[in-house]
C-alpha cells in the first residue's frame, strides 16, 4: 500500500509540478512567457505592497513594471514573486523569478559570495533614529542613557551598538521583532528612541495616531544602497536592467516626465533624442525595441515620479528626497550618459 | 380518586411527587451549587466577575460599538473615532475582504472556487453524518472530492487554467489544511501499519521515515522544499512551489499520524488479534474488520489533535514567501494607507483560526460521544 501512495505521488509530481523551461537567455525567456516575474518583498510600505485589489504596488514594484514596460511593452504583464528576507537570493538564482527589485542591500558577500549581480542603486537608505518632539532633543548625540527599540539579530543592532561606543554613550536596548511590535513598544512609551533604517521610520512614523509629535533625527549611521539584481551569466539581460534603471534617472535629468514624453519626442536635445528612441538605435543594441525607454516614462514615469508617488512627501509616508535627489540637486542620483 | 384529595387523604404510595425545593434546581440551584458553594468558591466568583466587568466593556466598545465599518482610509477611520485607536477600524478588514478570501485568484472564475468550497462542505457533510440515504456514494464522493477540487481550482480539462501562484488567503490556507488532513491520514495509517510489520525491510524504512520527520521542525521541510529542491531538480526545470509544500506538509503530518495511530493499535489487548487469527483471518481482513475500527477510535482524539496542529502550522509558509492568510494580511499592513492597524488584522485572522480549529475539536468530542461503547480501553 505505501508503494502505491508513493508512486501514485510520484506519478502526480511528475504530471503536475515539472515543466521544462527553455535555457535561453532570461529576455527571450520573458518574452516568450509574455510575462515578467520579479521578486519582490512579502510587503514593505510604500515599496511593495498590494492594494485591497491584490494589485502590487510601491516603488519598487514600480520599476518592476518600468522593466516590464521595456521589455514587454505593457507595464502590466509582471507578475509578483513574494520573498522574503531569507529566500529571495535562492529564488533567483533558481530562476523562480527574473530580476529581484526588492530593498536589498548592495553588499561585498551578496556581489560576490551569493553570485548575483548589482545594477546600481535606486535608493540610498541608512539607519536612523526617530524620538518623540517632547523630548527635545535635536540630535542623535544627546541620546546617552536613552532606551532604544531594536529588531535584533540584524545589522541594525550591531550599527546602534558601534555608534553609541564610537561616541562613549550607553544606552538600554528594548529588543522587538517586527515593525509593528516596535511601533506598539514606541507608542507605548517603554522605549524613547526607535531605530531602524529611515525608510522603515517614515512609515512607523506615519502610523502612529499623530505624527508631528514625533520626529526623524538628522543623524543616519550606516550605508544601505539598495537595487536591482540579477543572476550571474546573462549579461544582455543584466545590461537591460541597467538602462532601465539609469533611463529613469536621466529622463528626470533631462526633465522628460509622462505628462510630457510625446513633446518631448520632438525636442531638438540629442540625448533626449537618444533616449526616446528617435535617433539611434540603442533599443536594438539591447535586444529590445527602439521606444522602451519611452514605454518606461510613458506608462510609469521617471525616477522622480516614481519616488514622489510612492514614497514622497505627499503620500502618507512622507519621504524628503534627500540622498536620493538627483546630483545636481545635492542628491547621489546620477545616470551615465545615454551616448 | 380525586374527589378524596385532603391534607392527609392519601393511601401510602399514592402521594405525587412533589417539586424540588425552589433552591435546588433551576438558574436558582444552579448558581448556589457552581458558584456560591463555599467561602472560596464565592471570593472567586466576585474576582472572577470584576475581571469581566473591567475587561469586556472596554473590549466590546472597542471591537463593536466603537468601531467603525466604512472608511476611505485610515486618517479618515481614525477622524470619525473621539480619538485615535478608540476603536477598531474594521473598514480596513472589510475593504480587502474579498482579497482575503480568494486571494489573487481571476475576478472572473471565482465561481469555480465557490464552487468547490460548497463541494467541500458536501463532502465534508457526506462523511461526518450518518444517516444520510445512499451513505456510500456520499463517501465515494468524499474520496473524489480533493481531485475535483483540485481540478476546479487549478484548472485544465476543460476549464481556464489557474497558476498556483495566483492563490491566496483564506483559499490558499484551506487548500493547505484540507489537503494536509485528507491525504496524511491514510498515508499515516499506511506507516503505522509499516511500523508495526514483521517485514523488515518495510519497517526499517518506516521507522527512518517517521523518526526523520519527527526529528526535524516543519519549517526547516518547507525551508528544503523552497530552496534547496531547486538544486537537485535538472536546471532550468520549475516545480510548482505550491505542490512542494502541499507533499511536505502532508508528510509531515503523515509521521505524527502515524505515531498517533501507532498508540491505538497498541491499545488494543492481544486478545484482539489472536481473536482475528482464530477465526482464520487474513492481516487486511483482520486489520479492516476487527483491529484498525477499534484502533482509530481509540486514536480520535490525537488524530484530531494532529490536525488541529497541522491546520495552524500552516501559516509557517507565510516564512518561505507564500501568502496564506497570514502572509497575505501582513502584506495588507503595509498598505501606505491603511498603516497601523495590526490589531484589527491579527483579531480577524485569530477568529478564522479559532472558528475552523474549535469545530473542527467540538466535532472530534461528538464522535467519540458517538463511539463509546461502554468497553474502552
Amino acid at each position: 500500500m505505501k508503494q502505491t501512495t508513493t508512486a501514485v505521488l510520484a506519478a502526480a509530481v511528475l504530471t503536475l509540478g515539472v515543466t521544462g523551461a527553455a535555457q535561453a537567455g532570461t529576455l527571450e525567456d520573458v518574452q516568450s512567457r509574455g510575462v515578467l516575474r520579479c521578486v519582490v518583498s512579502t510587503g514593505i510600505a510604500g515599496f511593495a505592497q498590494p492594494d485591497a485589489n491584490g494589485v502590487w504596488g510601491g516603488f519598487d514594484v514600480d520599476f518592476c513594471r518600468a522593466t516590464a514596460a521595456a521589455v514587454l511593452g505593457d507595464a502590466g504583464k509582471i507578475e509578483a514573486v513574494t520573498s522574503t528576507g531569507k529566500t529571495r537570493f535562492t529564488k533567483l538564482n533558481a530562476g523562480e523569478g527574473d530580476v529581484l527589485w526588492r530593498n536589498t542591500t548592495v553588499t561585498f558577500s551578496r556581489d560576490v559570495g551569493v553570485k548575483l549581480r548589482f545594477h546600481g542603486i535606486n535608493y540610498y537608505d541608512g539607519q536612523g533614529f526617530m524620538v518623540k518632539k517632547s523630548l527635545g532633543i535635536s540630535s542623535a548625540k544627546e541620546l546617552d542613557g536613552a532606551s532604544v527599540c531594536i529588531q535584533t539579530g540584524t545589522t541594525t543592532e550591531l550599527n546602534l551598538a558601534d555608534y553609541f561606543s564610537s561616541n562613549g554613550m550607553k544606552y538600554e536596548p528594548v529588543t522587538i521583532e517586527t515593525n509593528d511590535e516596535a511601533r506598539q513598544n514606541y507608542e507605548g512609551d517603554r522605549c524613547d528612541v526607535y531605530t531602524t533604517d529611515a525608510s522603515g521610520l517614515a512609515s512607523t512614523r506615519s502610523a502612529l495616531p499623530d505624527p508631528g509629535a514625533h520626529m526623524v533625527l538628522p543623524e543616519i549611521i550606516s550605508k544601505e544602497p539598495l537595487g536591482p539584481a540579477t543572476r550571474h551569466g546573462d549579461d544582455q539581460w543584466s545590461d537591460i536592467i541597467t538602462w532601465v534603471l539609469n533611463a529613469t534617472i536621466t529622463a528626470e535629468e533631462l526633465g522628460v516626465t509622462s505628462a510630457n514624453v510625446d513633446a518631448q519626442k520632438s525636442s531638438n536635445n540629442p540625448e533626449v533624442r537618444r533616449l526616446l528612441g528617435v535617433d539611434g538605435s540603442q533599443g536594438s543594441e539591447l535586444g529590445l525595441s527602439n521606444d522602451w525607454a519611452y514605454q518606461i516614462i510613458k506608462q510609469i514615469g521617471n525616477y522622480g515620479e516614481i519616488f514622489e508617488r510612492n514614497i514622497g512627501v505627499d503620500t502618507p509616508l512622507g519621504i524628503a528626497r534627500g540622498l536620493n535627489a538627483l546630483w545636481t540637486d545635492g542628491g547621489l542620483i546620477y545616470s551615465p550618459p545615454f551616448r | 380518586m380525586a374527589q378524596n384529595h385532603t391534607a392527609q387523604g392519601y393511601a401510602p404510595g399514592t402521594h405525587p411527587d412533589l417539586p424540588p425545593p425552589v433552591r435546588t434546581t433551576g438558574p436558582v440551584g444552579w448558581i448556589r451549587a457552581n458558584l456560591l458553594s463555599s467561602p472560596l468558591n464565592i471570593t472567586l466568583t466576585l474576582l472572577c466577575a470584576w475581571l469581566l466587568w473591567s475587561v469586556l466593556p472596554p473590549a466590546l466598545n472597542w471591537a463593536l460599538f466603537d468601531a467603525i465599518w466604512s472608511a476611505t482610509d485610515r486618517k479618515d477611520c481614525w477622524a470619525q473615532m473621539d480619538e485615535p485607536r478608540a476603536g477598531a477600524c474594521w473598514a480596513f478588514i472589510r475593504g480587502s475582504f474579498r482579497l482575503f478570501i480568494y486571494g489573487w485568484y481571476p475576478e472572473p472564475e471565482r465561481w469555480r472556487v465557490n464552487i468547490a468550497f460548497i463541494l467541500l462542505v458536501l463532502a465534508i457533510v457526506g462523511v461526518l453524518r450518518d444517516s444520510l440515504p445512499g451513505k456510500k456514494y456520499w463517501l465515494w464522493f468524499a474520496v473524489a472530492f480533493p481531485f475535483i477540487g483540485a481540478w476546479l481550482i487549478v484548472g485544465g480539462f476543460g476549464l481556464t487554467p489557474v497558476g498556483t501562484q495566483k492563490l491566496g488567503g483564506i483559499l490558499l490556507t484551506v487548500i493547505i489544511g484540507v489537503t494536509g488532513i485528507t491525504f496524511s491520514l491514510p498515508l499515516g495509517i499506511a506507516l503505522a501499519l509499516g511500523r508495526r510489520s514483521k517485514l523488515p525491510a518495510l519497517r526499517a524504512v518506516c521507522v527512518i521515515f517517521i523518526e526523520f520527520i519527527r526529528g526535524v521542525p516543519l519549517i526547516t521541510l518547507l525551508f528544503v522544499a523552497s530552496t534547496m529542491l531547486t538544486y537537485f531538480l535538472p536546471p532550468g526545470s520549475t516545480f510548482d512551489l505550491l505542490m512542494r509544500v502541499l507533499i511536505m506538509v502532508t508528510l509531515f503530518s503523515a509521521a505524527y499520524i502515524a505515531e498517533v495511530v501507532r498508540g491505538g493499535l497498541q491499545g488494543l489487548s492481544s486478545g484482539q488479534y489472536e481473536a482475528a487469527d482464530s477465526l482464520g483471518l487474513t492481516y487486511w481482513k483482520a486489520h479492516r474488520l476487527i483491529i484498525l475500527p477499534q484502533a482509530l477510535k481509540i486514536s480520535i482524539p490525537g488524530i484530531v489533535n494532529t490536525f488541529i496542529g497541522l491546520y495552524k502550522d500552516s501559516v509557517l509558509v507565510l516564512i518561505i514567501g507564500m501568502m496564506d492568510i497570514l502572509g497575505l494580511g501582513r502584506a495588507r499592513l503595509n498598505d501606505p494607507d491603511w498603516l497601523g492597524l495590526a490589531p484589527e488584522l491579527y483579531l480577524f485572522i485569530a477568529l478564522f483560526f479559532f472558528l475552523c480549529c474549535f469545530s473542527m475539536a467540538r466535532y472530534s468530542l461528538s464522535l467519540e460521544k458517538k463511539l463509546e461503547t461502554g468497553h474502552a480501553q
